[in-house]
C-alpha cells in the first residue's frame, strides 16, 4: 500500500503533466501543419514555436516543484 | 594483529535540496553556495565588460562583427514587440543584461566542479555533503529577486513614460467613475459598464502578483529540476548517459534566459503605452 506522502508526490508530477504534455503535442501539430502547407517559412515558424512551447512546458515544471516540495 | 577490524563506512548523503546549502557567516548575514555563484557570474560579466570595452574601434574586427550582427538581430526582435525602434533602444541594455546575466547563470551550473567539489558536515547525525558551488539560478531566491526587479522596473518606467494619472487608471480606473455624470443622459448603460470597468481593473493587480509568481518559478524549475535530472542521469550510468542530457540542459538554459528577457521586454511594452480603448 502506497503511503500517503508517495502517492501525493505522485498525483502531483502525474496529472500536471497531462495537460502540458498535451498542450505541447497540439503546439508541435499545428506547427507542423503550418510548416506543410509553406514550407519556406520555417524559420520564422521555429522561434514562436519554441516560445509557446516553453509557456506550456512552465505549467508542468509548477507541478514539479509542488512535487518536489511536498514531504 | 588481528584481521578482524570491522571498518566503519561512513554513509554520506548526496543530495540536492530546494534551497541552498548555507556556508558562512559574513556578521548576521548567511552566504550559501548560490550567492557564490552569483557573485561568480557577476564578476565575469563586470570583467569580460570592462576588459572588451577597450577594443572596441572604429573599423571593426571580425569578433566585433559577429557581436555587431547579433546585436541588430536581437534588436529587430525586440522591435517586433516594442513596435518603436527609439523604445527597442531604450530597454535593449536593460534587457540584455537579465539575458546575459540569467543565461551566464544557468550555464554555471553545468561546468565540472559546480556541484562537486565540496565539504562534508555533520547534520543531526548524517553525514550530509555540501558543494561550494550551485547553480545560482537552480535557487528560488535569485530568480524571485530577478522577477521582482523586471516587473518593478515596468511599473516605475510605466510612470515615467505615461504618468501618473493614466498609469494608475490600468489598475483603479477612476476615470470611468469620474465620466458617469458627465456622459450619463446621453448614453444610460454607462452606469453599468463603468463599475465593471473599474473592477476589471482591481482583478489586474493579482495579474501583476501572477506575474513575478510565473517568472520565477518557471526559471526556478527548469533549472532545478535540470539539475536533479543530471544527477539521476549520471547516477545510471556515469560515462555516456549524461550527454544527450547536458545539450539538452544548454539548451534549456539558453530558452530560459531568452524567455525571461522577451516577457520583461513584453512587460515593459505594455506598461509604457497609452492604451485606448
Amino acid at each position: 500500500m502506497l503511503e500517503n506522502v508517495m502517492l501525493a508526490k505522485a498525483l502531483a508530477i502525474g496529472l500536471g503533466a497531462i495537460g502540458a504534455g498535451f498542450a505541447i503535442g497540439l503546439i508541435g501539430a499545428k506547427a507542423m501543419e503550418a510548416i506543410g502547407r509553406n514550407p519556406e517559412s520555417t524559420g520564422k515558424i521555429l522561434v514562436p514555436m519554441l516560445l509557446v512551447s516553453a509557456f506550456a512546458e512552465a505549467v508542468a515544471i509548477y507541478a514539479l516543484v509542488i512535487a518536489f516540495s511536498i514531504k | 594483529m588481528s584481521e578482524n577490524i570491522i571498518e566503519n563506512q561512513v554513509e554520506l548523503i548526496h543530495e540536492s535540496p530546494l534551497y541552498a546549502e548555507h556556508l558562512f557567516n559574513i556578521g548576521n548575514f548567511s552566504v550559501t553556495n548560490s550567492l557564490l555563484s552569483s557573485f561568480l557570474a557577476l564578476v565575469l560579466v563586470v570583467f569580460f565588460g570592462l576588459v572588451l570595452r577597450r577594443r572596441i574601434k572604429e573599423v571593426p574586427g571580425k569578433l566585433q562583427s559577429a557581436v555587431e550582427m547579433l546585436i541588430e538581430a536581437l534588436l529587430d526582435l525586440f522591435d517586433t514587440v516594442t513596435h518603436s525602434r527609439k523604445k527597442t533602444l531604450l530597454f535593449a541594455p536593460l534587457i540584455i543584461s537579465f539575458f546575459v546575466f540569467i543565461l551566464l547563470n544557468n550555464w554555471l551550473g553545468l561546468l565540472p566542479g559546480v556541484g562537486s567539489v565540496g565539504k562534508v558536515i555533520v547534520e543531526d547525525g548524517h553525514h550530509v555533503f555540501i558543494p561550494f558551488l550551485r547553480g545560482a539560478t537552480a535557487d528560488l531566491n535569485t530568480t524571485l529577486s530577478l522577477a521582482i526587479i523586471g516587473v518593478f522596473i515596468s511599473h516605475i518606467l510605466g510612470v515615467v513614460f505615461v504618468g501618473w494619472w493614466h498609469h494608475f487608471n490600468k489598475f483603479i480606473n477612476l476615470k470611468a467613475l469620474m465620466e458617469i455624470p458627465k456622459k450619463i443622459w446621453r448614453d444610460p448603460a454607462i452606469v453599468l459598464i463603468n463599475p465593471i470597468k473599474l473592477f476589471v481593473g482591481l482583478i489586474e493587480i493579482i495579474g501583476e502578483l501572477a506575474k513575478v509568481a510565473s517568472l520565477s518559478f518557471r526559471l526556478f524549475g527548469n533549472i532545478f529540476a535540470g539539475e536533479v535530472l543530471l544527477v539521476a542521469m549520471s547516477a545510471i550510468m556515469a560515462f555516456a548517459v549524461p550527454i544527450p542530457f547536458m545539450f539538452l540542459e544548454l539548451m534549456v538554459g539558453a530558452i530560459q534566459a531568452f524567455i525571461f528577457s522577451i516577457l520583461i521586454l513584453t512587460y515593459l511594452s505594455i506598461n509604457t503605452t497609452l492604451e485606448n480603448h
